[in-house]
C-alpha cells in the first residue's frame, strides 16, 4: 500500500509544516514515508508544494505525477493539481481561496472554507491543519488521533501552546465528506 | 535508537559531526547549503573548527592543510563549487592526505540551475582534477545510506589515505525520510606517522605533491594504481532489486536508480521480470558483479539524471555482450516512474537495432514534452 | 714556542630551525637571507617543534627542504588557506606561509585578502622581487611601470597592464590584519631592520593578535640582468621609492612586545 500526496499553495501557507506533520505521523506509526519540497530562489513569497509518500515498503521515487491525494491551498495550484490527481484519488480544496468549483468528477473533491474555519478557530495558520484534517478524513489511512499525537511530540515545546488550536482545525476539517462530482449532463 | 525524520543535507552534516570530524571548511551554494548552516551552528557550540571560506578555492585548500595535520576534515559543495574545487582534489590526492567531500550535485553545465541532476559522474568518478588519480566514490539513493556513508567516510579516507567523495543530488539533499543517526564519536587529533603538526622529538616531515624526478613521479603512480587495486577488491558496494527471477535489469544510482525501482514494481506489477542494480561505491564501480549479472540477462536499462555518463562504463564492463539501452534527463530534470516504466516495456517489447549507440537512440526518441 | 689557549667562542653558526642543505638559489639571491633570518627568529623564540610551514609556488617552492620544521606545500596562491586549514585546527602551532609576489599579489589575491580580512592567527613572509623569478622573470604584479622584463620586454607600459600592486599598504586597510609592514633585505641596516619586523610578525601570531605580514623587497639578479651588487642598488634606488619601507598597520598591543 503506498498512497502518495501533494500539498501545494503560497509560501507562508504552512504548506511545507503540513507536509512534515503528516510525514512524523507517518514515522511514528512505523511507516517508511518521504517528504520532499520544491526548492527554489522561489521559495519566499512565491508558490510552494511538497510531495508525502507513505508506504508499507521500502520507497522508490519519492517524486510522484499522478498523486493519490492533492491538497489544494490556493488558485494556482487547485489549476495545477486537479489535472494531476490519480483517477480514484482525493483533491481537498480551500475554498476560501479559489473562485470556481472542481471539474474533474473520475476523483472524489471536497471544498474546504478553511480560512473562514482557521479564522473561527482564532489563528489564520490553522487554515493548513484544517485542509490536512479534511485529508485525513477522506483518506482513513492515517488515524487523526496519530497526527495528533505526532503534533505533540514533535512540536518544539514553544510552541505546544498552539496545540489545542491544531486539534481543533484538524478535527473541523476531517468533518468535510468528499463527494464525486456528479457528472455534467448536457 | 529512534527513528529521526531528517533532511538529506542535515543528515549528512550530522553523520559527519558523529563520525568525529574535527573541522568544517566550506562555500554556501544551493542544493547544499542547509549542510554548510547545520555545521554552521553545530560545530562551534561543540568546539570544533568551521569556516566559511570566501570561495570553494579557499574551502578545499583549508580541507587541504587541516587534512596534512591528520584531522578528519569535510568540505561540501554542489557542481560548479565542486568544478571550482578540483585543483585542490588533485593535489590532496597528489599528497594522499584523506578527506571527504561532499557534491550535491545540481543541472548544467555553466551556472545551469539548483534542481537535481548526476552530471558530475565523469567529474568525479573520472577523475576531473589533473594527473593519475582515483577518488572513492559514494552514491547514497535516501538518507540512511547516506548517513551511514558519510559515517564511514572518514574511516576509509584514512585507511587508504585517499579521497572519499559522496556524490548525490539536490533532491537528496532536499529530501526528508525517517532514519536513525549513529552514536557519537569521540573527536579527537590524530597523529599518523606521515601527518604534519609540528615535530616535537621527531624529526621534520614534509607534505607535498611535487615528484621533480619522472621516474620517482611514476614509482608514486604506481604506488597508487596499486592501492586502487587493493581498494576494488576490498571496498565494491552495490545494491539488488527483485534480481533473482530477472531477465531484464535496469541499473542506475542514487535518485534515479530509487526513481527506477518504482517503475520496476510497476512493470512487475504487469508481469515483467525486471529487477535493479544500484551501484553504491561509483568508483570503485562494482564491474565483476555487472558482468556477472549482464551473462544471464536479456537486457540491460541503464537510466541516469544525465546525457548516459555512467552508461559508457556499463557498455564497457558488459563488453557488447547484451543489449543496453539508456534513458536520461538533463538539466536539473528528474525521469518520472512513467517515463522510466515505458522504457522497459519498450526495452522488453521492441527488439533494438544491434547498430548504433544506445545514446543515439535515446536521442533519436527523446521528446522535451515529457 | 708560547702556547695560547683560546677559549672557544661560538659567534655564528647555522639555525637550528634551517636545515643543513644547499639551497637552489641563484648567487645573490636573497631569498637565503630571509631564510636565515626566519630560522633566527624561531631558534629565538624556541618554537620550532611547533612550526608547520607553508610553502608556496615560485622560486621558493622548495623552502620545505631548507628549514628544519614541518612543512606543507601549497598550490600555487593558496597558501593563506592551507595554512588556515591547519591553525584552525592546531591553534597552538606556529603557522607560516612564505609567498612570493606571484603566488601571493596575483594568483593567490583572494586567499591572502580573505586570510587576512579574518584576522587569521598566521604569519606571512612575502618577497617581493618585482617579477616571476621561477619561470624566467615575467611581468609580475609587483612589476614597476617601465621596468622590462621577459613578457614586458619594452618595459611595464601601465595604459596595457596596469600598475603595481602595494601589497602591504592594501593588506593593511583590512580589519582583521594586526601586523603589516615592508621592510628590505638589500643592506644591512635593512636587513636587521626586517629581522626585528619577522620577530615581531611571530609575536603577533604567539599573542593570538591575528594576522601579520612582512612584505621584503628583493633581489632577483639573475632575471633583472645585473651583478648581485647591481641589483642590491637598484632595490634601494628604485623600489624602495615606489615600495616606501613603513610600518602599515601595528597593532597596539604589540607597542608592549620587544623584539
Amino acid at each position: 500500500m503506498q498512497t502518495e500526496i501533494i500539498i501545494a499553495g503560497f509560501g507562508g501557507q504552512g504548506v511545507l509544516f503540513a507536509g512534515q506533520v503528516l510525514a512524523y505521523a507517518a514515522m511514528d506509526q512505523g511507516m517508511h514515508v518521504t517528504w520532499i519540497p520544491s526548492y527554489g530562489p522561489e521559495m519566499r513569497g512565491g508558490t510552494a508544494n511538497c510531495t508525502v509518500v507513505i508506504s508499507d515498503l521500502e520507497i522508490g521515487s519519492p517524486l510522484i505525477s499522478h498523486p493519490t491525494a492533492v491538497i489544494a491551498m490556493n488558485k494556482p495550484s487547485f489549476d495545477k493539481y486537479e489535472k494531476m490527481v490519480k483517477a480514484g484519488g482525493l483533491l481537498v480544496v480551500n475554498q476560501s481561496m479559489v473562485d470556481r468549483e472542481v471539474e474533474r468528477n473520475d476523483i472524489r473533491s471536497i471544498m474546504v472554507p478553511a480560512n473562514d474555519i482557521a479564522e473561527k478557530i482564532g489563528d489564520k495558520r490553522m487554515t493548513n491543519m484544517v485542509l490536512l484534517g479534511a485529508l485525513l478524513g477522506n483518506l482513513n489511512f492515517l488515524p487523526l488521533k496519530a497526527v495528533e499525537k505526532s503534533l505533540r511530540e514533535h512540536l518544539p515545546v514553544k510552541h505546544h501552546e498552539l496545540l489545542p488550536a491544531n486539534r481543533e482545525a484538524l478535527e473541523r476539517g476531517s468533518a468535510f465528506l468528499a463527494v464525486t462530482v456528479a457528472p455534467v449532463i448536457e | 535508537m529512534a527513528k529521526e525524520l531528517l533532511k538529506g543535507n542535515v543528515a549528512i552534516a550530522e553523520a559527519a559531526i558523529r563520525a568525529g570530524m574535527n573541522a568544517y571548511f566550506g562555500y554556501p551554494i544551493t542544493p547544499q547549503t542547509e549542510l554548510l548552516e547545520w555545521l554552521a551552528k553545530r560545530m562551534p557550540e561543540l568546539g570544533r573548527a568551521f569556516v566559511q571560506a570566501e570561495s570553494e578555492l579557499g574551502a578545499v585548500n583549508m580541507v587541504y592543510g587541516a587534512a596534512c595535520t591528520g584531522a578528519r576534515v569535510l568540505s561540501s559543495s554542489s557542481s560548479p563549487g565542486v568544478s571550482l574545487m578540483l585543483e585542490g582534489l588533485s593535489y590532496i590526492a597528489g599528497t594522499e592526505v584523506p578527506a571527504v567531500l561532499v557534491d550535491i550535485m545540481r543541472g548544467g553545465p555553466g551556472l545551469g540551475n539548483i534542481a537535481p541532476a548526476q552530471a558530475d559522474y565523469n567529474q568525479i568518478v573520472h577523475g576531473g582534477g589533473h594527473g593519475d588519480y582515483h577518488p572513492i566514490v559514494l552514491a547514497p539513493a535516501n538518507i540512511q545510506e547516506a548517513i551511514d556513508l558519510t559515517y564511514g567516510a572518514f574511516d576509509l579516507a584514512e585507511k587508504y589515505r585517499s579521497l572519499v567523495i559522496i556524490l548525490a543530488d539536490g533532491s537528496l539533499g532536499q529530501l526528508m525520510e525517517p532514519a536513525v543517526l549513529p552514536e557519537m564519536l569521540p573527536v579527537i587529533m590524530r597523529q599518523p606517522e606521515w601527518a604534519t603538526y609540528g615535530a616535537a622529538g621527531r624529526e621534520k616531515r614534509i607534505l607535498s605533491s611535487i615528484n621533480l624526478e619522472p621516474r620517482e613521479q611514476e614509482a608514486f603512480n604506481l604506488h597508487l594504481e596499486k592501492r586502487w587495486q587493493e581498494i576494488k577488491k576490498a571496498e565494491v558496494r552495490y545494491m539488488e532489486y527483485y534480481l533473482e527471477d530477472a531477465r531484464y535489469a535496469v541499473v542506475s544510482f542514487g535518485t534515479s536508480g530509487r526513481i527506477s525501482l518504482s517503475a520496476i514494481r510497476a512493470a512487475r506489477a504487469k508481469g515483467i521480470p525486471v529487477g535493479l542494480f544500484r551501484p553504491i561505491t561509483l568508483a570503485p564501480f562494482p564491474e565483476q558483479e555487472l558482468y556477472e549479472l549482464s551473462q544471464r540477462m536479456d537486457g540491460l536499462l541503464v537510466v541516469e539524471m544525465n546525457s548516459g555518463q555512467m552508461l559508457e562504463d556499463v557498455i564497457k564492463i558488459t563488453r557488447n555482450s547484451i543489449p543496453v539501452e539508456f534513458y536520461g534527463r538533463m538539466g536539473g530534470m528528474v525521469p518520472m516512474p512513467e517515463e522510466i516504466e515505458a522504457e522497459i516495456d519498450r526495452l522488453v517489447n521492441q527488439p533494438h537495432s544491434p547498430n548504433g549507440h544506445p545514446r543515439d537512440r535515446w536521442l533519436d526518441r527523446f521528446s522535451l514534452d515529457n | 714556542m708560547v702556547q695560547t689557549t683560546f677559549e672557544e667562542q661560538v659567534v655564528y653558526s647555522r639555525p637550528i630551525a634551517f636545515s643543513d642543505s644547499q639551497t637552489h638559489y641563484c648567487p645573490g639571491c636573497t631569498h637565503g637571507t630571509a631564510h636565515r633570518l626566519v630560522a633566527e627568529v624561531i631558534d629565538e623564540m624556541g618554537i620550532r617543534e611547533k612550526m608547520v610551514g607553508v610553502a608556496s609556488v615560485g622560486c621558493s617552492v622548495f623552502a620545505y627542504n631548507y628549514f628544519n620544521f614541518d612543512f606543507v606545500q601549497a598550490p600555487h596562491g593558496r597558501a593563506p588557506a592551507m595554512a588556515t586549514g591547519i591553525k584552525r585546527v592546531l591553534p597552538d602551532r606556529y603557522v607560516m606561509t612564505y609567498q612570493g609576489d606571484g603566488d601571493l599579489a596575483s594568483i593567490g589575491m583572494g586567499e591572502i585578502v580573505a586570510a587576512a580580512a579574518r584576522g587569521e592567527n598566521i604569519t606571512v613572509i612575502f618577497l617581493n622581487n618585482a617579477n616571476y623569478g621561477m619561470t624566467g622573470g615575467q611581468m609580475a604584479p609587483t612589476t614597476l611601470p617601465g621596468q622590462k622584463t621577459s613578457s614586458s620586454p619594452t618595459g611595464r607600459d601601465v595604459e596595457l597592464a596596469g600598475f603595481p600592486i602595494r601589497t602591504a599598504e592594501l593588506l593593511a586597510t583590512l580589519d582583521g590584519a594586526s601586523y603589516v609592514v615592508r621592510r628590505s633585505l638589500h643592506d644591512p641596516k635593512n636587513i636587521r631592520m626586517a629581522k626585528k619586523a619577522i620577530r615581531l610578525a611571530f609575536e603577533t601570531q604567539k599573542h593570538g593578535l591575528g594576522f601579520s605580514l612582512v612584505e621584503l623587497l628583493s633581489v632577483c639578479p639573475t632575471n633583472w640582468g645585473m651583478t648581485p651588487s647591481q641589483a642590491q642598488d637598484w632595490v634601494g634606488e628604485v623600489m624602495v621609492p615606489y615600495y616606501p619601507i613603513n610600518d602599515f598597520k601595528v597593532h597596539p598591543a604589540l607597542a608592549n612586545i620587544k623584539a
